[in-house]
């Protein structure tokens, strides 16, 4: 049997009357068909969780759909892009969109900075470094539910922000100004999550060959020249990757406005795209416009995903 | 280099280990340590006033209230909030929660990545493909049509097959999974198989136990999402009985603390037993979560 020397194949030795149905087993099912039972589970959830509720999204989208009391049938005609309509014109969305774009400005810039600061601070033998290294990534694992309850504590008015301020802190307070609102979920947010942007930073700063900074030492290069052409286009991707990862975050704000400014206040100036589909979609029964909604959204979402995929290929 | 050399090495037999690459010149660590020094106190003060506000008698928003102060103490919050929600009971259900998640992962998440990973079926550039697709297409927008499913189709609203139920496997663990087991020489399984073992065998005692480090650090990651979860679970349980504590406590924020008389105190006190247990956890297994474990599960 020549087959014995390709890998995997060893469950047919010796066995030379079924080898016609094994061939032809293996043409239709793959080389290891076994794989097909491993994977299955995992397939069914991702059909039954994932591409079915995608595809009711879709359909809901497409209907005026509500829901009704268990047990009445209701109508549900197709209105074409109607709720499309509704949504792209609404100025609920627009604000909601417009509060992603300030969440972006203030996130990135200041994930990317930060991160990048501490991960080279940390990138060499310094003492406790572990102890750093583990109290950064301490608000990334905790409950965002506990870690805004503390900031509730510390931002509310009169609370330890505003007083130890004094009169620079922002009347009326942090999370109930209307200017202040979303910039002070976009810095929670980047408090955060920043523990685990430090460790891909750092995971990056690693793979950045040494004989680069040397050189650069040869040539004379300062510092600053230093992190310009050798660190920053180092760890490129990761720059990339948190990018994409804070839009994916933007968009997906939702406990954040709920709790830390009531429900994306003031006057829905900290609302989110998903706190609007929460709100639209169970809390006033429009399911139909909150599918839409989301449609439109997971569309942008892959949209940068495979624009910055092309871009990230364009340029290496 | 300092003590950081001498850690094990065993760990990962995935990726080089988490050693800090020193820059020759840079013999003055100062900038450093005043930049980290800095950093960890953003990062560490808020947690530090999570204890103090949770153990203060009467409210004390003053710069000197961040202070310990002795006569102010109490655990009279812990009761407070203990008396509103119930924390036994939420702590049990955000563990079945996470429990039933962790299960899933850990079983068929394992299988798959596996399948992924080292078996050639048909089928495999597919599953791959949709896998990268589900990991791109963020849960929250999903909402409405798994509300629509779960709660009104199925009538799996309040229970706990509804909320483990879209997370019962994680794809990004999958995902780590089967970059863990790609890094693993195929010779070993191949001889296995020769001499007979059956495949659920050469993943049991030849894959598993070399990639087991790795596999607790992707456990780890799955931990902190059921059990950090907000939206999914408050969306599908109404009754108080069966909410994680992080639903409780969201419900206590939003409705009832205005009425109590310490409200922050016992909101911090919830807090505190909410952010427990994984900050225990990972200070405990601080060493398995390195950045090249994280890195290699986040890079496409």
């Amino acid at each position: 049997m020549s087959s014995l020397a390709s890998p995997g194949t060893a469950t047919s030795r010796g066995d030379t009357r079924g080898s016609g149905m094994k061939r032809f087993a293996r043409a239709v099912l793959g080389r290891q068909p076994i794989g097909l039972i491993f994977g299955a589970p995992y397939a069914v959830f991702i059909a039954v969780l994932f591409a079915y509720p995608l595809g009711l999204a879709i359909w809901i989208s497409f209907h005026r759909y509500f829901f009704a009391a268990p047990g009445v049938s209701v109508p549900r005609p197709f209105v074409g892009l109607a709720n499309y309509q509704a949504v792209l014109s609404d100025p609920a969305v627009r604000q909601a969109l417009l509060n992603v774009l300030i969440f972006l400005v203030i996130n990135v810039p200041l994930t990317v900075g930060l991160s990048l600061l501490l991960a080279t601070a940390l990138n060499a033998a310094i003492p406790f470094r572990t102890f750093f290294r583990t109290s950064f990534y301490v608000p990334y694992v905790t409950a965002s539910v506990a870690t805004v309850g503390v900031w509730l504590f510390m931002f509310s008015g009169g609370g330890l922000v505003s007083n130890a301020l004094g009169p620079l802190a922002p009347v009326p307070s942090w999370l109930i100004n209307q200017k202040w609102a979303m910039p002070s979920v976009a810095i929670y947010v980047t408090w955060k999550g920043l523990g685990f942007y430090i460790l891909l930073y750092l995971a990056a700063l690693q793979n950045v060959p040494k004989e680069l900074y040397e050189a650069a030492s040869i040539d004379g290069a300062s510092r600053w020249h230093k992190l310009k052409s050798v660190t920053v286009p180092g760890v490129r991707q990761v720059t990339t990757l948190v990018t994409l990862l804070a839009i994916i975050t933007g968009a997906n704000l939702f406990t954040e406005p709920y709790l830390l400014t009531g429900g994306g206040g003031p006057n829905g100036k900290s609302t989110s795209p998903v706190l609007l589909i929460y709100q639209t979609g169970i809390e006033q029964n429009h399911p139909d416009f909150a599918a839409a909604l989301g449609v439109i959204l997971v569309i942008g979402v892959l949209l940068i995903a495979g624009a910055q995929h092309l871009l990230d290929r364009g340029q290496s | 280099m300092t003590a950081q050399t001498a850690r094990p090495a065993a760990d990962d037999i995935a990726a080089p280990q988490d050693a800090p690459a020193i820059e020759p010149r840079s013999q003055r660590p100062w900038w450093r340590l005043i930049v980290l020094l800095f950093g960890a106190l953003v990062f560490l003060f808020p947690f530090y006033y999570m204890i103090i506000g949770s153990l203060q008698k009467k409210q004390n928003t003053s710069l000197g209230g961040a202070l310990p102060q002795p006569g102010n103490v109490t655990l009279h919050n812990y009761s407070q909030i203990n008396a509103a929600l119930d924390l036994g009971r939420a702590l049990i259900n955000s563990g079945i929660f996470t429990g039933g998640v962790l299960f899933g992962t850990a079983v068929f998440g394992v299988l798959a990545g596996y399948a992924l990973a080292q078996l050639r079926f048909r089928g495999r550039s597919l599953l791959f493909a949709v896998m990268l697709l589900v990991l791109t297409v963020p849960f929250q927008l999903l909402i409405i049509p798994l509300y629509v499913l779960i709660v009104r189709n199925y009538g799996l609203g309040d229970s706990y097959l509804g909320m483990i139920a879209p997370y019962a496997i994680n794809s990004t663990a999958v995902f780590v999974f089967r970059q863990y087991f790609l890094q693993l020489p195929k010779e070993l399984f191949d001889a296995a198989r020769i001499d007979g073992a059956s495949e659920l065998r050469v993943l049991t005692s030849i894959a598993l136990p070399l990639v087991r480090p790795a596999l607790l650090t992707a456990m780890l990651l799955t931990f902190i999402g059921p059990w950090n979860e907000f939206l999914w679970p408050f969306l599908i349980t109404k009754q108080q009985s069966l909410q994680p504590l992080a639903v409780a406590l969201a419900n206590y924020i939003s409705t009832v603390s205005g009425v109590a008389t310490n409200p922050y105190g016992a909101i911090l006190a919830g807090a505190c037993v909410l952010a427990i247990p994984a900050v225990a956890l990972f200070i405990a297994f601080q060493r398995h979560f390195v950045s090249v474990n994280i890195g290699s599960g986040v890079k496409g």
